[in-house]
């Protein structure tokens, strides 16, 4: 296992000019010795290529990579000693499960006793430990997936394991329990794991620390909490949740704070002097309040949906085209359409953006 | 449309694709087809569409009886999980093509409104293979409401894009189908796509119709616990019970204070949504103390898994929350938000909703 340092860039071509001619724009950071890391953002931020260049795959245009201080950017994955799971199972099918999960040990001269144990540790602990003597062949997909997840993770002296979006051809139900799996995995192994999705669900739940990316940038670092409730960049605002967070043109000014044309009344120590901001409010914490209350906006239902364990609102801020959506507990009197509400945009977790879309300020929890 | 499925089976050899199932959709209305991978949606669909004729059974359009008439002859339009284009053309042509087939007119214009309707109106010289998977999807989204058939039917159709995508178009999608005039059929494996489409929903489960209503009451009131498991996710917690005078017994000496009306087996299951579990305790509350199994953090919700005496737990608490595994906690149930299913597994009992 190793600690990764990586202070590099990516462009397509040489001499680069602008931002667009970079796969990866300038990132400095580091992965932990033991850690659990998921690279998150759309297709196309340049996810897949930091993962590559991770593993040795593709050589950055600038800088380098080093493990545990060596610098290894011009190694090989063998030569990195990296370990991969790619989207689709790729295993032996004329070979029985435990053969496969024995292969990348028995290649590298393992002892045989060793091999047994591991074999049966990894097995275990993927409940995979009935059908190891079947040949992989007839298994269903997800089976086979899970043997390329065992094979992965079966060799203790890797530098690190990389998974390339590994649950793609899971079933949304068996998700869960691979999900499950590989946290519970990682508390026990301890390796360096680095996960590439575009899934929030499968980042945030598996990495304690998840690397938010778009158009080639790393915007954020942070756990889950952190990208929760304080996003950096209006990105990271707008990509973690479902739906994402809610942002309203704002403008601080002497007399209190305007938000979407209305004027709050009070003006958080954090917006002072900052001229036009936009206010985020994530719909987890845009709560109905009375006619009038401070920090509170009105606005007009469009929509109201019952999503079984809460309903959805979508409402139009009074005056103006902005749409804000809240998230409101069943218990609660739920708004008919048409109607005009209140909703408290000035909470303890509304963050303030600039015009470079960072995180200028907050108001305290 | 009215699309009237009588008796409908497939088999192919001696395995049964759909037993025989009677489907009536509601017309100018949106049914989501939900169940996992195999259940048999795909096939229904192609039923439908008259891709497939059925082993067994009518299918009526309008009273019609349309039985194994080919796709062709019938005004439907399909969207599929693959993005299905025609890579040699525009993606202008691409959306104008069945406009032209039928001989219309105004065919640039009506392709302009389509492409603003989905937001790719700045791509429309451009070929299929120079967009993203997104905006191709959109394309063939378009041509597909292009069509203006009076049966749509999309088969997953937003499976492969990333999440965020997905989100903004199935918004778009739901506006889409609200103000048309067609019958719309949408397959998915995902209840909470199913419940943010709205509608009606039809639950399949290898290949059995389960269930047919409006997607909150479907959703509110499954028929079984098969349809529950088919309609949850996370998934239902489901618990082995003994009725008693006291109420329901479950493992570990747990009571569960819930009258039951009707008569019945003294072996019931236990069910209880993700949803209903809570940290905070309130008055009435079952208390369920337990350890940390694994905290999974959706983007807005944490999904809490528990040991306890009477099983594992799955709890949904909105917002991101941290819990270190292996801690203790306690999780809290108000009796009234459990269901009860007999010892065949049909509903007995469901929470009230105001």
């Amino acid at each position: 296992m190793a600690r990764i340092d990586l202070d590099l860039a990516h462009a397509y071509k040489p001499n680069p000019r602008g931002d667009e001619d970079y796969a990866l724009l300038p990132l400095q950071m580091s992965f932990a010795d033991g850690g659990a890391y998921a690279l998150l953002g759309p297709s196309g931020c340049g996810k897949t290529t930091l993962l590559n260049i991770v593993s040795g795959l593709v050589k950055p245009s600038q800088g380098g990579v080093k493990f545990d201080g060596v610098d290894v950017t011009k190694r090989t994955p063998q030569q990195r000693n990296i370990a991969q799971v790619f989207q689709f199972p790729v295993i032996y099918d004329t070979m029985t499960v435990a053969e496969n999960l024995a292969f990348p040990l028995r290649n590298r001269g393992v002892a045989p006793d060793r091999i047994a144990r591991r074999v049966g540790q990894v097995a275990e602990m993927l409940e995979l430990s009935g059908q190891l003597n079947q040949r992989a062949a007839g298994l269903a997909a997800d089976a086979k997936q899970k043997i390329s997840l065992g094979r992965g993770l079966v060799r203790e002296d890797v530098s690190a394991v990389l998974f390339d979006e590994p649950l793609t051809v899971i079933d949304p139900h068996l998700k869960w329990q691979l999900r499950r799996k590989l946290k519970q995995i990682h508390h026990e192994l301890r390796l360096t794991l680095i996960y590439v999705t575009h899934d929030q669900v499968e980042a945030l739940t598996f990495a304690e620390q998840v690397v938010v990316m778009t158009r080639g940038r790393a915007v954020q670092i942070g756990t889950a909490s952190e990208l929760f409730d304080r996003p950096q960049h209006t990105f990271v605002g707008h990509f973690i949740g479902s739906p994402g967070m809610n942002f309203l043109p704002a403008q601080a000014a002497e007399s209190g704070l305007e938000v979407a044309g209305h004027r709050l009344g009070v003006a958080p120590e954090a917006t002072r002097g900052k001229g036009p901001l936009t206010l985020g409010v994530r719909p987890e914490y845009l709560r109905l309040a009375g006619a009038g209350s401070q920090g509170a906006l009105p606005a007009v239902v469009m929509q109201a949906q019952d999503i079984g364990t809460y309903w959805l609102l979508t409402a139009q801020v009074a005056g103006g085209d902005s749409l804000v959506r809240a998230r409101l507990s069943p218990h609660e009197a739920i708004p008919k359409v048409g109607e005009t509400v209140w909703l408290t945009v000035l909470g303890p977790r509304t963050c303030f953006y600039g015009q470079d879309q960072q995180r200028v300020g907050e108001t305290a929890p | 449309m009215e699309l009237k499925l009588e008796r409908v089976e497939q088999r192919v050899g001696a395995e049964a694709y759909l037993y025989p199932l009677d489907l009536t959709l509601v017309p100018r209305a949106v049914t989501v087809l939900l169940g996992a991978t195999q259940a048999g949606k795909t096939t229904l669909m192609r039923v439908m569409a008259g891709l497939d004729a059925p082993s067994k059974g009518r299918v009526l359009a309008d009273g019609e009886d349309v039985t194994g008439r080919p796709v062709r002859e019938r005004n439907v339009a399909m969207v599929y999980q693959q993005f299905i284009n025609y890579p040699s053309m525009t993606v202008a042509e691409n959306i104008g093509s069945p406009l032209r087939l039928r001989g219309e007119k105004n065919v640039a214009a009506r392709v302009k409104e389509l492409a603003a309707r989905l937001h790719i109106e700045p791509f429309l010289d451009r070929l299929p293979a120079e967009l993203s998977g997104g905006q191709q999807q959109r394309v063939a989204l378009a041509r597909a409401l292009a069509k203006n058939a009076p049966l749509m039917l999309l088969d997953e159709p937003l499976v492969n894009l990333d999440y965020k995508l997905r989100e903004g178009l199935r918004d778009e999608l739901s506006q889409l189908f609200a103000s048309g005039q067609s019958t719309v059929v949408y397959a998915t494996t995902e209840p909470t796509e199913a419940l943010l489409l709205g509608g009606y929903t039809a639950v399949l489960d290898a290949g059995e119709l389960l269930q047919y209503g409006p997607t909150a009451d479907v959703f509110h009131r499954p028929a079984s616990i098969r349809v529950a498991r088919a309609f949850s996710d996370p998934p239902m917690n489901l618990f082995a019970g003994q009725a008693g005078a006291a109420g329901i017994a479950l493992g570990g000496g747990v009571q569960l204070e819930r009258t039951l009306a009707a008569a019945h087996s003294p072996t019931l299951t236990v069910g209880v949504r993700a949803g209903a579990l809570h940290v905070e305790p309130h008055e009435g509350d079952l208390a369920l103390p337990g350890k940390v199994e694994l905290a999974e953090i959706s983007g807005s919700d944490t999904f809490l898994h528990v040991a306890t005496a009477i099983g594992e737990l799955v709890a949904q608490l909105t917002g991101v929350h941290e819990f270190t595994l292996g801690a203790p906690v306690t999780l809290h149930l108000d009796p009234r938000q459990a269901y009860v299913f007999d010892a065949s597994g049909d509903l007995l009992l469901a929470p009230e909703r105001d």
